[in-house]
């Protein structure tokens, strides 16, 4: 059969409108650069974009050039949220309450160094979406464990000897506890519902907070073809869930989960466990049950 | 959804020329990152379905729609496999690149 005969319209499930161009500095295979394409799908043009210290400030290319068709203001790593906060500020009073105003940051600059601006914005609940990719290390400097390394991995501070023996630290609790009106988990295996929750917290007034899995095939030592895959597996073997949550307190499930699959092949795909014997799987795959029971209590 | 077309890089003559801010005044488009590739992704069109996977995973942003269907811009593509990995009827091979 040729391709002319059997021609006919494709339907694609985002929006059109690419906002991030190539060109781009990231490595082959990036799971961070997929999460901003999909979220700039989602929120549209009229959104500025506070980036710290991370990948991606280096990913959007050297000044005067710019892989993103939105302004961009580049800030101190500790900072996102509250440059946020100020830029949102700015904007209302010169009139301008349209604009979204999105900080972008990654699990170092979210889960450690930013986590006192975060909190500070989400208790003023400050009018601003906040996002943090999380390819769960400090991967811009050369890979040193954060506090979203989880158990088990390896890191050039958690060398295989001393590999990280203590839990991921759960952000989405911690976001939680501060009632913010809009909280949800993605990931860049699953873009239109990554995109529904981009709208969902465009249309929510007060501080909007998406944890957004993004495989890195440089410092998880994983194949770049891989990235999809493991994002996808994490949703499938419950160690990374979407959900929702609204005002802190009501929990939704986005992605449905027929049957929790084991951890193995997902941790066997990539070169940052290739150390881990079974006990220490047995470990981790206690801990993801732990955590799945739990999630499971607060769910609607 | 259309090719994305090359642009030229931005250089300053002298300190003279540049903003007072530093500001974006121009895409990355110069930037050809088709030269990072070892191994390219090639389209069997006989076997495409035509459901815009590859396109929609690319994280570089390198798949276009010509004629309802997908092709590679091989300006840009860094070759990393994933629309090959991902396509559901196994229609991209990843072959090695002639340099
Ligand atoms: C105050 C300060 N400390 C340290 C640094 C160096 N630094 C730049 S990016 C980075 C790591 C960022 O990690 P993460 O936030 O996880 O983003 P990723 O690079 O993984 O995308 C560090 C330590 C800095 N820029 N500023
Ligand atoms: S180091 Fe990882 S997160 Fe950073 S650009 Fe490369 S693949 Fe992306
Ligand atoms: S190989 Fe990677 S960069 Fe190239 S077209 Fe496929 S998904 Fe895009
Ligand atoms: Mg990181």
């Amino acid at each position: 059969m040729s391709a002319e005969t059997k021609k006919k319209t494709m339907k694609l499930t985002l929006p059109e409108e690419e906002l991030m161009s190539p060109g781009h500095l990231a490595c082959q295979g990036c799971g961070a650069t997929m999460a901003m394409r999909y979220m700039l799908k989602g929120l549209g043009q009229k959104t500025i974009v506070c980036i710290p210290a991370c990948c991606w400030a280096v990913i959007d290319g050297p000044f005067p050039h710019s892989s993103l068709g939105i302004p961009i203001f580049h800030c101190a790593f500790e900072a996102a949220a509250s440059t946020a906060s100020g830029v949102k500020a700015g904007l209302e009073m010169v009139g301008d309450n349209e604009t979204t105003v999105l900080a972008w940051a990654g699990d170092g600059g979210t889960f450690d160094i930013g986590l006192q601006a975060l909190s500070g914005a989400a208790e003023r609940n400050d009018d601003i979406i906040y996002v943090c990719y999380d390819n769960e290390a400090y991967m811009n400097t050369g890979i040193q464990r954060s506090s979203a390394t989880p158990y088990g991995a390896w890191t050039t501070t958690t060398p295989v000897k001393h590999f990280k023996n203590r839990p991921k630290k759960d952000i989405v609790a911690i976001m939680a506890a501060h009632r913010i009106p809009y909280i949800a988990t993605a990931s860049v295996a699953y873009p239109e519902d990554l995109v529904k929750k981009a709208k969902k917290a465009k249309e929510t007034r007060g501080t909007k907070f998406l944890h957004i899995w993004a495989p890195c095939p440089t410092g998880w030592k994983s194949r770049p073809e891989d990235t999809v895959k493991l994002a996808r597996m994490v949703v499938q073997n419950g160690i990374f869930p979407l959900y929702e949550i609204e005002n802190g307190e009501t929990y939704k499930m986005t992605i449905k989960v027929a049957e929790k699959k084991p951890i193995t092949d997902y941790v066997r795909l990539q070169g940052r466990f290739r150390h881990l014997k079974e006990d220490d799987l047995k470990v981790m795959q206690d801990e993801v049950d732990r955590k799945w029971a739990s999630l499971q209590k607060k769910l609607i | 959804m259309k090719k994305f077309k090359p642009t030229k890089k931005i250089v300053f003559a002298s300190e003279k020329e540049m903003p007072m801010t530093p500001m974006s005044l121009g895409s990355m488009l110069y930037n050809l990152t088709g030269a990072w590739r070892n191994i390219k992704p090639v389209i069997d069109k006989a076997a495409c379905i035509q459901c815009g996977i590859c396109w929609k995973y690319c994280p570089d942003t390198s798949i276009y729609i010509e004629d309802e269907f997908p092709v590679i811009d091989y300006d840009y593509c860094k070759g990393c496999g994933i629309c090959a990995e991902e396509c559901p009827s196994k229609c991209i091979a990843m072959v090695e690149e002639e340099k």
